[in-house]
């Protein structure tokens, strides 16, 4: 059993605290949304949790190993999905896909279509990403979840710009995900319908203190 | 290794599509260098002295004008912290990404510098070794490149930064190519500068990607 955890971790930008003491257990199969008001760090726990930020204090363990001992193992086992969709405008939809693929070490020709498929999104995959709406863009990179299986789902606002059918499609991409054993994290300011999703509200790790004392900011 | 060729062949293929940043360094290089014969006057053994010095000088500035964008369209559109995240380390998917640099803009000036020293009156004895010392030199300089490239991410007036950055690191290259191609014209051994070349090169490859590496982290935090 995969166990993925958070012990009092503190958030800096800057000199800004952005929360402070923050923990959480997450275990395969597991889901934890994030909720809280614009700027309460879901994006920051989410960079945090896949290594790109390193955190001022505490410490985050998979199955009991700190991520930092070994950042290759962690990257290996995690997808993130951010703000931004990482499209290549002049190439096509599927050529944007297969590298990702080939990147993963995933066979593109056989990845690839599947992935598009699970979007809704086949009948695009020869045309140039320029010419995608941003619905399809998103959607374009949420199929980058699909492409090979990871443990680990750090999904930043996945629903942004997606209509009902697609939340759908990845309510259930989400749900096949955490059914074969991964974990998801996802922040959202909409109710995504998740079933058996524990909940982490960012309000109540707000730093109240602002600024961070110097001894645990070290 | 599998990543690696990934990125490699993505930037191959986005450079041929997009087509223009290979063709506008080798147009840069070129008028750079025919502005040397009209400011400096039509004088061929004038022409044919400083034609080394010239050639790589406005090879370096042909390079320092494309390096601003290596990184910079993969950070703006979040494929940067894709990148940083997936299996490969951050120091391959570096070297892929100065490879196809080089390919795309390295090889093109190595293929107009004969063409120029010709236009130049550069001795034909020089030819050679203007060919070689720029196949040691150019992947250098996308190499010392990228540490800047990667340092200026995220900051305003990037190309100035770039400049002040990084022209100071291409000195030695630039002092040992023209010596290289300068000794062979006065017909001495060319063995020396080109072994600090060559030393330089692989001082370069071995360091650079984990300064631009650390750069890109940084960046991305």
């Amino acid at each position: 059993m995969d166990r993925f955890e958070g012990t009092s971790l503190d958030c800096l930008r800057s000199t800004r605290a952005v929360f402070r003491g923050l923990d959480f257990t997450l275990q395969a199969g597991g889901a934890l949304v994030l909720v809280g008001p614009n700027g309460s760090g879901k994006s920051s726990l989410l960079r945090l949790m896949s290594g790109l930020l390193p955190q001022a204090a505490g410490r985050l363990a998979w199955n009991g190993t700190d991520i930092a001992e070994d950042p290759d193992a962690h990257r290996g086992r995690l997808r993130y999905l951010g703000h931004l969709d990482a499209v290549k405008p002049a190439l096509t939809a599927a050529e944007n896909l297969a590298f990702w693929a080939g990147l993963m070490g995933s066979d593109p020709d056989t990845a690839v279509t599947p992935a598009l498929d699970a979007l809704g999104i086949g009948h695009l995959a020869d045309l140039p990403a320029r010419f995608l709406s941003a619905g399809q863009k998103r959607r374009l990179n949420l199929a980058r979840l699909a492409l090979a299986p990871a443990a680990l789902w750090l999904l930043d606002e996945p629903a942004t710009a997606l209509d009902a059918e697609t939340t759908d499609r990845l309510r259930t991409l989400i749900q096949k995900h955490r059914d074969a054993g991964g974990m998801a994290v996802i922040s959202t300011h909409s109710d995504l319908g998740l079933s058996g999703a524990a909940t982490l509200d960012l309000a109540q790790f707000a730093a109240r203190g602002g600024e961070l004392n110097q001894d645990t900011a070290a | 290794m599998i990543g690696f060729r990934a990125i490699l062949m993505r930037d191959l293929r986005l450079a041929l599509r997009q087509g223009m940043d290979s063709a506008l360094v080798v147009m840069f290089f070129v008028i750079a260098v025919v502005l040397f014969p009209l400011g400096v006057g039509p004088e061929a053994n004038i022409l044919a002295r400083i034609a080394p010095g010239v050639l790589w000088v406005a090879a370096l500035l042909s390079v320092l004008l494309s390096l601003e964008r290596l990184f910079h369209a993969d950070f703006e559109d979040g494929s940067l912290e894709l990148l940083a995240l997936s299996p490969p380390a951050l120091e391959i998917v570096v070297l892929a990404k100065v490879l196809a640099h080089w390919l795309v803009t390295g090889l093109p000036l190595i293929v107009a510098a004969p063409v120029l020293a010709v236009l130049l009156n550069m001795p034909a004895d020089g030819f050679g070794l203007l060919l070689l010392a720029l196949l040691l030199g150019t992947p250098t300089l996308s190499l010392i490149g990228a540490v800047g490239a990667a340092l200026i991410l995220g900051s305003r007036r990037g190309g100035v930064l770039l400049a002040l950055l990084v022209l100071p690191l291409f000195i030695p290259v630039l002092i040992f190519g023209v010596g290289a191609v300068e000794a062979a014209i006065g017909g001495f051994p060319a063995r020396a500068p080109l072994l600090l070349l060559g030393a330089i090169f692989a001082g370069a490859l071995a360091l650079c990607p984990w300064g631009a590496a650390a750069g890109l982290r940084q960046a991305l935090e």
